[in-house]
């Protein structure tokens, strides 16, 4: 279109973008120095500042002897508590919606659509409707306040997800491909494994991401259906700020906030590309 | 497992009984879309008979009809809720949106380093709502944050106390909100802005518009059904707002940032009345239909008049 120039419009616009840059790095930085800072000194002067001591010790108390709720390990415990429920979760249901989403989309059965229809309904149903059934069931399996309850959880509700990435992927492979394999006697999975599994990287990657990323962040099962030790990190970093709305201890608090933060973030940084087109393979279900 | 089956298929002979030898397959594709689909019609349905029973600490038998519909509606908690919920909904969708508009704008006129641009604008998104809040918490807090530098740095009739102010507490929710997902709704209006079709522009030009008419007459309205789109995902996400207040204010001061998730969690959790705890729930699912079936009927209709031009 026009020229790169420094004319006084294209001068505002860097400007207007330097103060929106400006206000979304704020909050990083803030909790990156705070981190970094003594809980005295915070307390002396504010949230926002430049350490005058480099306090690296702070990660290492919030990691491994900080006391949240009673119990002083740090968040360490919460934070394996968060991997072993979101790991296995993540992997089982990117490989249940997989394979359902190439049944709904290529394989074909009596009922597909209506049953796709109902399981993406599930995107919409608010996580209060289903609260309390889940307390029941979790109450009768004995998986109350257990990882291997947060992983069913996440797993099943997770499907509604994971199969509507996968199988919006899924339908733009040609239906002949499938016919021609069955008619050379290729069963089910046979066809999943040797034809749909290698074209479907791009969309395992996005399904993964999206996965990863809601099921550590999530909170309000995790604080429900858990308690004490069990807790995941979102839920302890709540027990944590009300422990230290009593003493003051924030720098070490944000140095938790950082290592809490830091998987998904990581995982942002390392695959933005995929977790934007889960954003908006989301938005135009 | 897998072979066994795909062997006895190619070579033609049948397997013992079609249906155990298709077995493994049935129950792969039907065991998780079942549990999937069962779980959630069966968890809405229980949901909404618990809302019609006398159920309080544990769930009974009973019907109550309304009763815990008009017991709900009739506390302030829930009506606090909702005045919130109307203000912090509008307030976040329009500003946000606005936001994303902007910056997808900027982002539009070719300036240097969109790629580091559009990863700040949308990293927020991938922390967790507790971690938002608790941040922005801090910054918004008047003896830490924001104002406490103000303080130090000499200006000591700074006043920004918002999060403790009964009548501005909701807008630091609206703040946090806007922070964390602006960037969403930039995504999708640039990769819009992107795919209008170049020749209109071109068109545009021709006719001699400038930047500001070639937005307002010509692409612009082009950007109608993704603005709506993204109008009811933020409008979804309002009316299911929990954590991240948990996280900033947990609802305070008093009732000053109480929101219907939270009234949910209370009654449900804290106070023990799962019949007006289901009745909210219910009250919430159907706010959001309130937006989702015009939205799902304005699809189909669009859906149509493509299929029939």
């Amino acid at each position: 279109m026009r020229e790169r120039s420094f004319a006084p419009g294209r001068m505002l616009i860097y400007l207007v973008v330097m103060l929106v840059v400006a206000a979304w790095l704020v909050p990083l930085i803030v909790v990156v120095l705070n981190s970094l800072r003594s809980n005295e000194e915070i307390a002396q002067t504010s949230m926002i500042g430049w350490p005058q001591q480099w306090a690296f010790g702070n990660y290492l108390t919030a990691w491994s002897d900080f006391c949240v709720a009673q119990t002083c390990a740090g968040i360490r415990p919460y934070m394996l508590n968060s991997a072993l429920v979101t790991i296995p979760a993540t992997i089982f249901s990117t490989l249940l919606g997989a394979v359902a989403g190439y049944a709904v989309s290529l394989w074909r059965f009596r009922g597909d659509q209506w049953i796709y229809g109902i399981v993406t309904l599930g995107i919409f149903l608010p996580q209060q409707m289903r609260l309390l059934p889940w307390t029941i069931v979790l109450r009768d399996t004995g998986l109350m306040n257990t990882l291997t309850g947060l992983v069913v959880i996440h797993t099943i509700q997770g499907l509604s997800f994971t199969v509507l990435f996968c199988r919006n992927y899924y339908v733009a492979i040609p239906q002949e491909l499938i016919r021609a394999a069955r008619i050379d006697g290729a069963g089910f999975f046979r066809i999943f494994w040797r034809i749909i599994l290698p074209l479907s990287p791009p969309i395992l990657i996005v399904t993964v991401i999206w996965q990863f990323t809601h099921i550590w962040n999530e909170f309000l099962y995790g604080v429900t259906f858990t308690t004490g030790q069990q807790q995941p990190v979102t839920a302890a970093l709540i027990a944590l700020s009300a422990a230290v709305a009593d003493i003051p201890h924030h720098g070490v608090q944000s140095a938790a906030v950082m290592i809490a933060a830091l998987p998904t973030l990581l995982i942002y940084l390392i695959g933005g590309k995929y977790f934007v087109r889960g954003l908006t393979a989301g938005a135009v279900k | 497992m897998t072979d066994t089956v795909a062997t006895a298929t190619r070579t033609g002979r049948p397997t013992t009984s079609g249906w155990v030898g298709r077995l493994p397959e049935v129950l792969t594709i039907w065991v998780p879309l079942l549990l999937s689909a069962a779980h959630l019609v069966s968890f809405a349905l229980w949901t909404i008979w618990i809302s019609f029973t006398p159920s309080t600490l544990v769930p009974v038998a009973g019907w109550v009809g309304l009763r815990n519909y008009t017991a709900v509606l009739a506390t302030r908690n829930w009506q606090i809720a909702f005045d919130n919920l109307l203000l912090f909904g509008s307030a976040f969708v329009l500003l946000s949106l606005a936001t994303g508009l902007m910056l997808a704008i900027l982002l539009d006129q070719r300036i240097r380093g969109e790629n580091a641009l559009r990863s700040i604008f949308l990293y927020p998104l991938a922390v967790s709502f507790v971690v938002t809040g608790t941040v922005w918490s801090w910054l918004l807090n008047p003896g830490l944050g924001i104002q406490k530098l103000v303080h130090d740095l000499g200006w000591t009739s700074f006043r920004f106390d918002w999060l403790v102010d009964r009548d501005m507490a909701i807008w630091t929710i609206v703040i946090a909100a806007i922070w964390q997902s602006s960037g969403f709704a930039m995504a999708l209006f640039l990769a819009g802005l992107r795919s209008v079709d170049a020749d209109l522009i071109k068109a545009a030009q021709i006719d001699g518009a400038g930047p500001v008419r070639m937005y307002r007459r010509v692409i612009l309205p082009t950007l109608w059904p993704i603005i709506i789109t993204a109008i009811v995902i933020q409008l979804q996400f309002a009316i299911s707002t929990f954590d991240l207040v948990r996280a900033l204010t947990n609802g305070g001061p008093g009732l000053a940032t109480q929101l219907p998730a939270l009234v949910v969690y209370d009654l449900m959790f804290q106070r023990g009345l799962l019949g007006r705890g289901a009745a909210a729930a219910v009250l919430m699912l159907l706010l959001l239909l309130a937006v989702l079936l015009p939205y799902a009927a304005w699809r189909y209709l669009q859906r149509r008049r493509a299929s029939h031009a």
